[in-house]
């Protein structure tokens, strides 16, 4: 895909969409088109996270291995939203896995490369770090929520 | 004294005294949620009627009385049910009635969902657990005038996919009615192909034309102060935001005050109420 294509994809995600038009640019060197059938993984625990996903279409269903109660899944991520953090955080490595559900239209965003850019350029760090910092926190939220099991009893 | 018509001495009936009715049919839904369909057990003949949202309180001989929302069609006569979780001493001898076996009946009470209102709006409705058991007439009554509302969405949530109620009719919905249907779990195996996550979360996936969207909730509380918190950051005015209030309550008519808090009772004043008159509740850690 052409680099003006990819800036507008990245232009119509709400996580990256309002950025300005200079980082937008440094996001597209970094940036590419996936496409994932269902029941394909896009990422594996353990595995070095050296990217991460902006959906599109489609979802992903957040994997854990729970011992011997085998495999659960814990959470969806759909269009608009983001999948992975790992790409920021030392060591670099995926603490899930991440399957296809439906299949999934993403753009997959190089972690190395981007981390470069943080580091070379601190005020789209910032910027990157404030948009993600608000994903934590609404997932910090959902998961508060989801341990209070607020179904269990009326 | 003045006297009493033959006619109007039904209207007089003590608000206290139940109506004998029997279970025609008991279905389960999930593992510890059944549906009870009750008929008529006493000479009183006239048909039940009721509007989406009110409830019932259900006495069981010798063990005592539990508040129920209707679950049912209010438009269809002769189908009073109710949706039941079992979780005490009334719920579970209700769970373990057979065809035939009666009990007492007073009802019905309360607010209801505002389905005039919402003519001409898109609906939003937006349930967890057993919380879609009071939102099922509304929806009914909705499906039976579907062209003068907008569009139609049900954002559901449950524990796991199989503590989802109306399975089946959760699908049909979507195919008959033209509804939106979102339905999300708490957690899941690899089975499971759907949402997972709390229902506020499924905000993420839908647009809304606030302003003329009407939302009418029901779940556990912290489920509600959630999802309230993002209707209002969608933009729904909060006199378009309708919340069905399911604490503990006696006598269901405003006597005891078993249910009261501040200057409202549940049992008379709702269990449906406009947002704005409770939302000072839901700053509240406990009343
Ligand atoms: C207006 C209204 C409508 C309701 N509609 C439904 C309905 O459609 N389906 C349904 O399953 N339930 C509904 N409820 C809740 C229902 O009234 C109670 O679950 C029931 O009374 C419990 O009776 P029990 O004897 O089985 O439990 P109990 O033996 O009295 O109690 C068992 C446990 O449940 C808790 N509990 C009891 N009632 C409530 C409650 N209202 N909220 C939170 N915890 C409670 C008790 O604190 C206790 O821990 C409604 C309540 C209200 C006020």
């Amino acid at each position: 895909m052409q680099k003006e294509d990819l800036t507008d994809v990245l232009r119509k995600h709400p996580f990256v969409g309002d950025l300005e038009k200079q980082y937008l640019q440094l996001l597209v060197g970094c940036a590419k088109n996936v496409h994932f059938q269902e029941g394909e993984y896009l990422c594996h625990e353990g595995e070095a996270a050296d990217s991460f996903f902006l959906i599109r279409t489609g979802r992903v269903a957040v994997e854990i291995h729970a011992g011997h109660k085998g495999k659960r899944r814990i959470q969806t991520v759909g269009p608009g939203e983001v999948l992975g953090w790992s790409w920021l955080i030392s060591p670099y490595r995926w603490h899930f896995d991440g399957c296809a559900v439906a299949e999934v239209r993403a753009l997959t965003l190089d972690g190395k490369c981007l981390r470069t850019k943080c580091d070379k350029d601190h005020d789209f760090g910032y910027e990157m770090l404030k948009r993600l910092s608000h994903v934590f926190q609404s997932r910090m939220e959902a998961t508060r929520l989801q341990l209070l099991d607020v179904y269990g009893t009326r | 004294m003045n006297q009493t018509a033959v006619g109007e001495v039904e209207k007089l009936v003590d608000p206290m005294l139940p109506q004998l009715m029997s279970i025609r049919k008991t279905v389960w839904e999930t593992d510890d949620t059944f549906t009870i369909q009750l008929e008529k057990a006493d000479h009183y003949d006239a048909e039940f009627t009721f509007l989406p949202g009110q409830f019932n309180m259900l006495y069981v001989f010798g063990m005592g009385e539990s508040a129920l929302s209707i679950s049912s069609d209010p438009l269809k006569p002769g189908t009073l049910a109710h949706t039941i979780h079992r979780v005490g001493t009334v719920t579970t001898a209700l769970s373990q009635m057979k065809r035939g076996d009666v009990i007492g009946v007073r009802g019905p009470y309360g607010t209801n969902w505002p389905i005039e209102k919402a003519n001409g709006l898109d609906v939003c409705i937006v349930a967890g657990g057993i919380g879609l058991a009071p939102l099922r007439p509304a929806l009914y009554s909705l499906f039976r005038r579907r062209r003068d509302y907008g569009r139609i969405l049900l954002l559901y949530g449950a524990r796991s996919p199989l503590d989802l109620l109306y399975r089946v009719e959760l699908e049909q919905w979507s195919k008959l009615y033209d509804v939106e249907v979102l339905v999300t779990v708490d957690r899941s195996d690899s089975t499971w192909k759907g949402y997972i996550g709390v229902v506020p979360s499924l905000f993420m996936y839908i647009k809304l034309d606030a302003r003329a969207t009407i939302a009418m909730v029901c779940g556990p509380e912290v489920m509600m102060q959630y999802t309230i918190a993002e209707i209002l950051r969608r933009g729904i005015p909060p006199e378009q935001i309708y919340l069905s209030m399911e604490r503990n309550m006696n006598c269901a008519v405003g006597f005891c005050g078993h249910c009261q808090y501040g200057p409202k009772f549940i049992c008379k004043d709702g269990p449906v109420f406009g947002y704005p008159h409770i939302s000072h509740l839901f700053e509240k850690k406990e009343i």
